[in-house]
């Protein structure tokens, strides 16, 4: 793909100052608008040509949708938080570690200082061809280019594919699920609030979104409930360099113990399908075992069942199996803050 | 529009560089401006809309307030670069994945490659041409890299100050895993990663007694 060195087409800006500004406009425009957050992720579609959008609201402006306020023994995190004010909120390192390596573990220090936790979680899929423009399932035509004989598929799905092979690149979406966090969603219409592992989903259900997110709609804000707050946590992302790559798989973990057994846990591997997935069969076998390397390779065996390979990425299979004994066993890396 | 150039290698001659800022400077690209950036399909037909946005704006660039005209679609490298003559700030890849474009925006390192100029509205933005005193004494972290010859072919240079700069607001007494955390949005084409590490490190110490 030709990349085109000088500036984006034309569109229309709007810089909302409030949540309200932002709904009238996004109701006014209908498609024609595209939010726009950190713009990290809308910069590379706009460049490319690939979306034409002729107006575009961007949040930058809108206060309401940044900062982190304690609230019931957890957070509330506005939408427009940069990942790294996540990343170095106090409360967050203390409570939520869990989210913090998250955050800290995304693209490079640049990005983070301007990539909000909205757009991390809302941002589209990583699936070259479809970025490319080819008018596949997902850009509303008929086939999958990612997932023919010949297709160059390394980074895609796994599990829970259907027709679509893409998956979900974001690293604060598993850790998220994995806290239980909420999804707080503004339109014209009111607010919904919707459960962080019901946010995300696959092609099965819409094979052009990402999130349920639907036209008119704003992210306003995460929140993350006390139920995990100090739990046992272990994050990692597995990816070719350590700084900007998007994971080849990221596995969240959250483990409360009584006494050396496993009370309660919630595990959540992203990458390995078009969104986040806890593996629910795998907490289910694990609760109430030690944690020991025969419970991590219980788990390990479980978590893969029924996964499929494509051609050029059969190597998730074992990956995925380790990450998840990691998850459980925990342990091993250091995390970098800054 | 006087700027301050770190090596006046060329006296008595016009360089390349100055004829362009120059050229940038007088307006004369202004009959091309319309080839070059079209303007949106809405202008002229501004609505009194919430959030609707002027051109002329003023931008704070290394202390200065600069009125400049941006387009919508305008990123901070393309107003610095092309508006501003501003060239000390690198075009590598215009997609965030090589840092050369690194400025600071209220004192944080951004790429300006990716950044819409109009959401920096009020911010103080820093290039590397502000780096260096009014009298030409060099930033303390510029001079590590003279010290400690940190570079190749110095493309990848100013964003690497900007980034080592900003970070150093936070951490001014980094360890050299901790630095090399901190800047690891910068690539070098050259691959001459540790003796910019130890040019940036000598720089952090620079700072220190400074």
């Amino acid at each position: 793909m030709a990349v085109i060195h000088d500036v984006m087409p034309a569109f229309e800006l709007f810089q909302p100052a409030s949540i309200s500004d932002a709904l009238t406009l996004l109701n006014r425009h209908g498609s024609n608008a595209w939010v726009m957050a950190g713009g990290l992720d809308s910069f590379d579609w706009l460049k490319d040509r690939i979306k034409r959008p002729s107006v575009v609201i961007d949040l930058s402006q809108v206060q309401a949708l940044r900062g982190i306020k304690e609230q019931n023994g957890g957070l509330e995190i506005g939408a427009a938080t940069t990942l790294t004010e996540v990343a170095r909120h106090l409360v967050v390192r203390d409570k939520f570690r869990l989210l913090m390596e998250a955050a800290e573990l995304v693209a490079s220090p640049q990005i983070r200082h301007q990539g909000t936790i909205g757009g991390n979680v809302s941002q589209d899929t990583r699936c070259w061809y479809y970025r490319s423009g080819w008018t596949c399932y997902r850009a509303g035509g008929n086939i999958c280019y990612a997932d023919t004989p010949t297709a160059i598929n390394r980074e895609h799905a796994i599990l829970d594919a259907d027709r679509c092979v893409a998956v979900n690149p974001s690293d604060t979406a598993p850790a998220l699920v994995a806290l239980d966090a909420q999804m707080v969603i503004r339109s014209a219409r009111g607010e919904r609030i919707v459960n962080a592992e019901d946010y995300f989903i696959g092609p099965a259900v819409d094979i052009t979104r990402m999130t349920v997110l639907a036209p008119g709609e704003l992210l306003t804000a995460i929140r993350i409930p006390s139920t995990w707050a100090g739990a046992q946590f272990y994050f990692e992302k597995v990816r070719d360099r350590n700084v900007w790559d998007f994971p080849l798989l990221n596995v969240a973990s959250a483990i409360k113990y009584s006494g050396q057994t496993i009370e309660r846990i919630h595990l959540v591997i992203n990458a390995a399908a078009a969104r986040p997935l806890r593996l629910h069969a795998v907490e289910a076998a694990v609760v109430g075992k030690p944690r020991n390397e025969q419970t991590a390779d219980l788990a390990g065996r479980i978590a893969v069942q029924g996964a499929q390979p494509l051609r050029h990425n059969g190597y998730k299979i074992p990956l995925m199996r380790n990450v998840v004994k990691r998850a459980i066993r925990g342990g091993g890396g250091g995390t970098w803050t800054s | 529009m006087e700027e301050k150039t770190m090596t006046a290698d060329t006296p008595n001659r016009v360089s390349r560089r100055n004829f362009i800022k120059g050229v940038i400077a007088s307006g004369a690209v202004v009959s091309s401006a319309g080839y070059l950036w079209r303007s949106s399909a809405l202008f002229g037909q501004q609505p009194s809309a919430p959030g609707s946005v002027e051109r002329l704006i003023t931008l704070n660039v290394n202390g200065q307030d600069r009125r400049v005209d941006v387009l919508k679609q305008e990123t901070l490298a393309t107003t610095l670069r092309y508006k501003l003559g501003l060239t000390g700030t690198k075009l590598g890849c215009d997609r965030s994945e090589c840092g050369a474009c690194t400025v600071l925006v209220d004192d944080v390192p951004r790429y300006s490659c990716s950044v819409l100029t109009h959401t920096v509205r009020g911010k103080k933005i820093v290039t590397v041409e502000g780096l260096a005193a009014a009298d030409g004494t060099l930033h303390p972290v510029q001079q590590g890299v003279i010290d400690e010859q940190g570079f190749q072919c110095a493309f990848c240079m100013s964003g690497f100050l900007m980034a080592t700069v900003g970070y150093l607001k936070t951490n001014p007494n980094p360890t050299r895993a901790e630095l090399a955390h901190g800047i690891s949005g910068n690539l070098c084409r050259c691959q001459d990663y540790d003796k910019i590490l130890t040019a940036m490190m000598r720089g952090a110490e620079n700072l220190r007694k400074a």
